[in-house]
């Protein structure tokens, strides 16, 4: 049989392979599986193309991918849980520019020279380059080598325009015109614009919506795969980097229902970097009534209900061992413990569920919003560790508030709530929270981790 | 060629869609597991990665070289952190 007919027939088996693995991705007590189907997929197009009679020389092939492979291994070994936003970024960023250089090594060897392999091969640099120095910027800003806050400037739009008309030329240059400066400087600048695109794109962006710009990158570097599989022909590339694109599209789409904004609006507002119309008005919402962590515990021992709301602030204080240890107790006490989280709590989509699980709390105890909001009024105490955004009454109260509208977790219908935070200040959002004004909420000034822990003293005391 | 270009674009519009199928019904729980595993099936561009690496032109084989160092990078860390964050998903 010809080689090209069997190496397909095995790229079809792999497509099989990551198709099946994504598909039991979609429930806890397969997705272990799924991803190791997944990657045997890899692992099979990976042997089969280095049967590939052109390639002539493998010593950099075995260097490159040996040397990778032990970066890979160790950075997903070492990295904390804390940290896997950063550690999803930086893997999205490696992607893109793996598609850019791909693209790039097969635009200089000059295969072909037809428009549609030149669009493809521009497609690939454009959106590789891009995912790449985006997610570099974004890596920054999650480990906050960078400010996390949302990055404005006069004539923003303006600037952005002319890129993207600098781009359009370039592109135009590179199909059809060709010579109007060489080939290799149409790549270069290419490559240029391309990475100022990625940049542009990503600073503006606030720290509290990164979930959506890491699920797009996400869905980026697939599209690059995509592109790349269009360059080589290939249709492993395509149907595995539609799949990451289609995924990633579909997670943009979740977060940004879950703040009840457009992309548009996620990418272009710098949200949270506007003056804050309502901030004159919540100076007035009345005393913040702080609670000291002893009067805490007698009023969660006699709780027969408590929901934990955890947010952001837990990841940072690496408190989530803590929290279980909490809930264990508070279970054994004979109340009721869930645990709601919603979709944009932390740094990237399901960034909590990963903590919690880290933490050994059980996966069917966790809870969407939807499904706490209507009994919320049987709950006995709410504690909110970090969270501050995503339990704001002003989304549903006040038309004003520049969140208004986004569905949030109403702990302000529970009995009493309790809210661990370290200090007074304003959530990434950068907006006053009445929450913490409410007649049912106590605070409980400092540390999430030292709070939580007292209170599980108390309880072993 | 040009057969093989819609071929391809066909191939595309249905995975797509396929895609879009599959990952609609995966609860929140698994979405960051989700991510870097899907995360690590873009790191498919290593096939292209290794063809270019292999040529016999100077250039085609730095950048291939460089491309297969990264996209692996993707691929093997993608695959390990993803396993390794599955594995601490537990029901009582």
């Amino acid at each position: 049989m010809d080689t090209a007919i069997l190496v397909n027939l095995f790229y079809i088996a792999s497509s099989i392979l990551f198709i099946v693995g994504l598909k039991m991705l979609g429930s806890p007590d397969t997705a272990r599986r799924g991803n190791l189907l997944s990657s045997s997929g890899m692992l099979l197009a990976v042997l089969i193309t280095l049967l590939d009679q052109n390639i002539i020389d493998y010593r950099y092939i075995a260097g490159a991918l040996i040397a990778g492979s032990i970066v890979g291994y160790f950075a997903a070994t070492k990295v904390k849980m804390t940290s896997m936003p950063e550690m999803v970024a930086i893997f999205n960023g490696f992607g893109g520019i793996a598609s850019l250089l791909v693209g790039s090594a097969e635009y200089v060897s000059g295969t072909f020279d037809n428009s549609a392999f030149l669009g493809a091969i521009f497609l690939t640099v454009l959106i590789g380059g891009l995912t790449f120095s985006g997610s570099i910027i974004a890596y920054g800003k999650l480990s906050e080598v960078i400010s996390g806050k949302p990055y404005l400037y006069k004539g923003q739009q303006f600037v952005n325009g002319i890129l993207l008309i600098a781009i359009l030329l370039v592109g135009i240059n590179m199909l059809f015109i060709k010579g109007f400066i060489s080939s290799e400087e149409t790549l270069i600048l290419l490559i240029v614009l391309a990475f100022i695109l990625g940049i542009l794109f990503v600073i503006p962006i606030g720290g509290a919506d990164m979930p959506v710009v890491i699920a797009l990158l996400n869905s980026f570097s697939g599209l690059a795969a995509c592109a790349a599989g269009f360059v080589i022909l290939n249709n492993v590339l395509i149907v595995a980097g539609a799949l990451v694109g289609a995924s990633g599209l579909i997670l943009t789409n979740i977060m940004c229902k879950a703040m009840n904004r457009s992309l548009a609006n996620v990418l272009f507002s710098g949200f949270g970097a506007a003056p804050d119309a309502t901030s004159d008005s919540s100076q007035e919402q009345g005393e913040v009534k702080p609670i000291s962590a002893d009067d805490a515990y007698l009023i969660l021992e006699a709780a027969s209900s408590v929901l934990i709301v955890p947010g952001y602030g837990m990841a940072v204080a690496q408190a989530q061992h803590a929290v279980r240890e909490l809930g264990e107790l508070l279970e054994d006490n004979g109340a009721e413990v869930k645990y709601a989280i919603h979709p944009v709590a932390g740094r990237m989509p399901g960034h909590m569920n990963v903590l919690l699980a880290e933490a050994n709390v059980s996966y069917d105890v966790l809870v969407e919003p939807d499904d706490v909001n209507p009994v919320m009024e049987t709950v006995d105490v709410c504690i909110v560790i970090g969270a501050n955004d995503v339990v704001n009454p002003d989304a549903k109260d006040n038309e004003g508030s520049p969140i208004y509208g986004m569905p949030i977790i109403e702990v302000d219908n529970a009995k009493t709530v309790f809210v661990s935070k370290r200090s007074m200040a304003s959530g990434f959002a950068g907006i006053q929270n009445p929450l913490f004004f409410k007649s049912n909420t106590r605070m409980l000034f400092g540390d999430a981790k030292e709070t939580v822990s007292t209170l599980v003293s108390e309880f072993k005391s | 060629m040009e057969t093989q270009i819609i071929l391809l674009i066909f191939v595309l519009v249905l995975s797509i869609f396929l895609g879009v199928e599959l990952i609609t019904k995966v609860p929140s729980t698994l979405h960051t597991p989700l991510m870097s595993g899907a995360n690590a099936i873009s790191g498919i561009t290593l096939v292209g990665a290794i063809l270019s690496s292999g040529s016999s032109e100077i250039v085609t084989i730095i950048l291939g070289t460089a491309a297969v160092f990264f996209a692996s990078i993707n691929v093997v860390g993608g695959y390990l952190v993803t396993n390794r964050m599955l594995g601490m998903f537990k029901k009582k």
